[in-house]
């Protein structure tokens, strides 16, 4: 555990000493970046020692003189799966970061693409920005260790402030300021159900020590269960507690979001996972509930990605789909567990547990790529790019990778947690009862018209940034971005790849974790290895298929050697000047499927027609705002505004009348007391 | 023994598939009046095509070339996994119908991409219904491939397809398999790109969705995107074959019965196509919503048939 403290003094530290070289940018990005990479990099070795089978450090306790806390970290097999991802996106993000940030000026990030015009050039300062940035490295690894409930909403806050303050960077632009307000209130709003929950946890004990909580029965745990899920729904994105995700994503810079959205949000997860497994035997209702929240999630949150035309906020939304699948299976394994079915709840499990690593490694690689993208061209409206695949050749083939990967397709790491969820689904179906036939029934459906969906957006989103001819000056002024910030995406697609191929030792790691949680849920102690043998045949057939690949393309090879290929434009019908601006869109591609949604999407469409014999030129806006955002939240906090502001006699803005107040308050406090005693 | 069955018909597959399409031809010719192509007419076209050289749009990359090499290699990884009828497949694992089902997808996936190489627009046209229609189709074959799964207690493709025989389907609740057989058809019709979904016929048309899609390949890559149709069309088929004619006994009855259905299957789409125009597009997500239907209404009977594995 030393090595952990070494590890979360190095971030604040690095964080601290960057802050204090802030008037000095490089100096400041070397400190904190470079502290950032390093600490992730020596934080890896202990968390990934425990995942490769070593025995679990003990836990330590510093001392720490809060009521009810105390200091306990603690590693056991579901923190250290946690911590190890965490701490891969985030020291990768740190390298991409330190180029990134270097050559932001404002325009580059979604500030302008969140509102649509380029705000006046500022640097950002870089101090800040890396203090935070580690600050929130830090927090999170906390509140992954953390064996204690007050240290865990203590690190919850620093991590959720500390992300507050990345998601503002560039916080000259309006929309971008709205984009975090929107965060800091969503996110508090889930932390005081958090609150409770740790309030009815520790009920009656004097510490909120986890390992001092005594599993709570009967109505306590359903209150603590659906109290966790709301909390911790709203870090990790659960519809309808989603809306902060589609806003503050696009608003921060990439590695940010890169961080917030591949590990940050699996926080929620997390959190979770272990209060599901403070309160001993699952219940199958729990089971149920998670499968319906997961595909609600999954298949609005990739709708509302498909309707989508700015980048990040399209990978935003895909967040949601991806949380919505990692719920099902949470779901899923739960009904197993509850249902005494071992085979079911660790297929359930491992695949939402492997689905936190891949959902991390792709949505990283996607937003670095968006990243880069805008770095390159200033934009991240989908529409104005195109044909940066021979610009920009790495960045289009790790995002390529990333794409396939997110749409589950087989060799790569997104087939293998979705097959694992899908297998639970299946054997639910057969075996589990009606439980088991509506939750499982309700996963395939959900998962296949899922796959179908993300297939969609991810080609409109890859094909039209990517392919084509560039649809503007600016995508056609696009160029591959330097070595610093390739490289995390080209490790990060690798990841990709490798998880694909290598499945079965990647489930070996999760299997503790997995096995912890059953037993937890009253299972029992079990062996998990068996259930997820055939996952080998998955690597088979994935060796199968690119055996397939390298062999026909050797052929077609051998077939073309020696005989013509020509060049020559595409052939549209023999149109006689094609031009950039035919190809079909973004918009227009996504439309079929949001033309069927749009009892969800309600997409705004605002038509300047073309008038009069010589008419001007016609315009053509649309978009798809968030359906919750606009009528339940909009409408809900505008008529607590306009209660609360019954209350503004209140507030007279005279120093006497609040010292009143202190004083009244003092005394109302001490008359209660005296009653009290 | 089984085997060499199994190795059997993968090359039955590999060399027959194109005859399928051929079957189609011919009868909508013999329906239609006409003489029509000689059945064997695709291979002669194949031959054609892999003596050419390529003409590449200045527009596309390295993807566009890489496009059907893949698509053809995923078709004919999921042809080692499909099984007909009682024949199992070569590669047969607890699950394996999912990656049938992704095999697909992707195959799907990058011909969308090498479609959107281009930047042609008739071809974002294509790309894009095809994902809007086959995003509908894949819910339909999952559900139905789960209601199979649960009459016959199995999780492989192959388990399912060797546990589904006539006494399955008279027993009660055996309904549910011909239900689900009839959202496969459906899905088959659309994956393939047929009549009442697709029309193969018209290549210059707004209308079309799969032929939009390849209009800018030719040479080899033609070849390879032709040859993967009649292969993808060929598995869907043996799934639809082993619910509808499911006579299981010695294994080579089982595989002549199938291989009979296979062409029987490849008339009956040549009549259908003869004798339905093409939907317009905005009823075809209906309906594809109606295989959906059906396909849960097959998983709900299979249900209350009673436990699993009859």
């Amino acid at each position: 555990m030393s090595m952990f403290v070494i590890v979360i003094a190095l971030l604040v530290s690095s964080g601290l000493a960057g802050l204090l070289a802030g008037r000095i940018p490089r100096l400041a990005t070397a400190l904190g970046a470079g502290g950032a990479a390093v600490a992730c990099a020596i934080g890896l070795i202990p968390a990934g020692a425990v995942l490769a089978g070593a025995e679990a450090p003990a836990p330590m306790r510093l001392a720490w003189d809060v009521p009810m806390g105390s200091f306990a970290l603690g590693l056991d097999a579901l923190s250290a799966w946690f911590v190890t991802i965490t701490l891969l996106v985030c020291g990768l993000g740190a390298i991409y970061g330190a180029k990134y940030m270097r050559d932001h000026s404002g325009q580059n990030t979604g500030g302008q693409a969140a509102s649509g015009t380029r705000p006046s050039p500022t640097k950002a300062n870089m101090g800040a920005h890396w203090f935070f940035y580690n600050l929130l490295a830090a927090g999170m690894v906390v509140v992954l260790l953390a064996r204690n409930g007050v240290l865990f909403l203590v690190a919850w806050e620093i991590m959720s402030l500390a992300s507050y303050f990345l998601v503002v960077t560039d916080d000259q632009d309006k929309a971008v300021r709205r984009a975090g307000w929107i965060y800091l209130v969503a996110t508090h709003i889930g932390t005081a159900f958090l609150l409770a929950m740790f309030v009815l946890l520790g009920h009656g004990r004097g510490s909120l020590d986890f390992d001092a909580i005594i599993p709570p029965v009967g109505s306590a745990a359903t209150a603590i269960f659906l109290l966790a899920v709301v909390g911790f729904g709203t870090k990790a994105g659960f519809m309808p507690l989603h809306v902060w995700l589609p806003e503050a994503h696009p608003a921060a810079p990439s590695h940010v979001s890169a961080v917030m959205s591949g590990v940050m949000i699996k926080t929620g997860i997390y959190g979770l996972i272990r209060v599901v497994m403070f309160l001993g035997p699952v219940q199958p209702w729990w089971g149920w509930t998670l499968v319906g929240i997961g595909a609600a999630s999954g298949v609005l949150g990739v709708l509302f990605a498909l309707a989508q035309n700015n980048l990040k906020r399209l990978l935003a939304y895909s967040s949601v789909e991806n949380v919505g699948i990692i719920t099902m299976g949470l779901g899923i394994g739960l009904l197993g567990i509850s249902h005494g079915n071992a085979a079911i709840a660790a297929l359930g499990l491992a695949g939402a547990l492997l689905h936190v690593l891949n959902h991390g490694l792709f949505k990283s690689v996607l937003f670095l790529g968006a990243g880069a993208v805008a770095h390159a061209t200033g934009t991240l409206q989908i529409d104005r790019l195109g044909g940066l695949i021979k610009r920009m050749p790495w960045t289009a083939g790790c995002f390529l990778v990333g794409s396939a990967a997110i749409c589950g397709l087989p060799l790569l790491n997104g087939f293998v947690s979705e097959w694992l969820i899908y297998l639970a689904a299946y054997r639910g179906i057969n075996s589990l009862g009606e439980n088991g036939l509506v939750s499982g029934g309700l996963v395939i459906g959900a998962l296949a018209l899922i796959g179908g969906l993300a297939a969609a957006c991810f080609a409109k989103a890859f094909g039209v940034v990517f392919l084509g001819e560039p649809r503007t000056d600016e995508a056609a002024a696009g160029h591959e971005v330097s070595r610093l910030m390739r490289w995390p995406m080209v490790v990060l697609a690798a990841g990709c790849v490798a998880v694909g191929l290598l499945g079965p030792l990647v489930l070996r790691a999760v299997e503790p974790a997995v096995a912890a949680i059953m037993q937890a849920g009253g299972l029992g102690p079990v062996q998990s290895a068996g259930d997820v043998g055939p996952v080998w045949m998955i690597t088979l057939a994935a060796g199968i298929l690119l055996a397939l690949i390298v062999g026909l393309a050797v052929a077609r090879r051998r077939l073309l050697a020696g005989r013509s290929m020509r060049s020559a434009g595409t052939w549209d019908c023999g149109y006689v000047a094609p031009t950039a601006r035919m190809q079909y869109t973004g918009s227009s591609f996504a439309q079929p499927i949001t033309a069927l949604g749009q009892a969800a999407l309600r997409t705004e469409s605002h038509v300047g027609r073309p008038a009069g014999l010589f008419p001007a030129a016609g315009e053509f806006h649309s978009h798809t705002p968030d359906l919750f955002l606009g009528r339940a939240y909009g409408p809900a906090f505008r008529f607590v505004a306009g209660l609360l502001g019954r209350l503004r006699w209140l507030q007279q803005g005279r120093l006497q009348l609040y010292v009143l107040y202190i004083a009244l308050a003092l005394l109302i406090l001490l008359a209660w007391k005296l009653s009290c005693s | 023994m089984m085997i060499v069955v199994s190795i059997l018909h993968v090359l039955a597959a590999l060399t027959l598939a194109p005859l399928l399409l051929g079957l189609i031809n011919r009868t909508k010719a013999i329906m239609a009046g006409r003489q029509g192509p000689p059945l064997v007419q695709l291979y002669f076209d194949l031959y054609k095509l892999l003596r050419k050289g390529a003409v590449y749009s200045r527009t596309t990359s390295w993807l566009f070339r890489a496009g059907p090499v893949v698509s053809l290699a995923a078709v004919a990884a999921a042809l080692l996994i499909v099984p007909l009828g009682g024949v199992s497949g070569l590669l047969a694992f607890p699950g394996d119908l999912i990656l049938f089902a992704y095999l697909l997808g992707l195959m799907r996936f990058v011909t969308v991409l090498a479609a959107l190489d281009t930047g042609s627009a008739f071809e974002g046209m294509g790309a894009s219904r095809e994902v809007t229609f086959s995003a509908l189709a894949e819910p339909a074959l999952l559900i139905s491939l789960a209601c199979l799964a649960r009459q016959t207690a199995s999780l492989s493709l192959s388990g399912i397809y060797a546990g589904l025989d006539l006494g399955l389907i008279a027993a009660p609740g055996g309904v549910a398999a011909l239900l689900a057989g009839a959202a496969i058809f459906i899905v088959l019709l659309t994956e393939n790109a047929r009549i009442p979904i697709d029309d193969p016929n018209t290549h210059l048309e707004l209308t079309m969705i799969h032929e939009a899609m390849v209009l800018d390949h030719g040479g080899p890559d033609l070849a390879f995107i032709e040859y993967g149709a009649a292969l993808k069309l060929w598995v869907l088929s043996a799934l639809l074959v082993g619910v509808l004619a499911p006579i299981r006994g010695p294994v080579a009855v089982s595989a002549i019965v199938s291989l009979v259905a296979m062409g029987l299957l490849a008339i009956v789409i040549g009549v259908v196509e003869s004798v339905m125009a093409r939907l317009r597009l905005i009823r075809v997500p209906q309906l594809l919503s109606a295989a959906m239907v059906l396909a849960v209404l097959a998983l709900a009977v299979a249900a209350f048939a009673g436990s699993p594995g009859r």
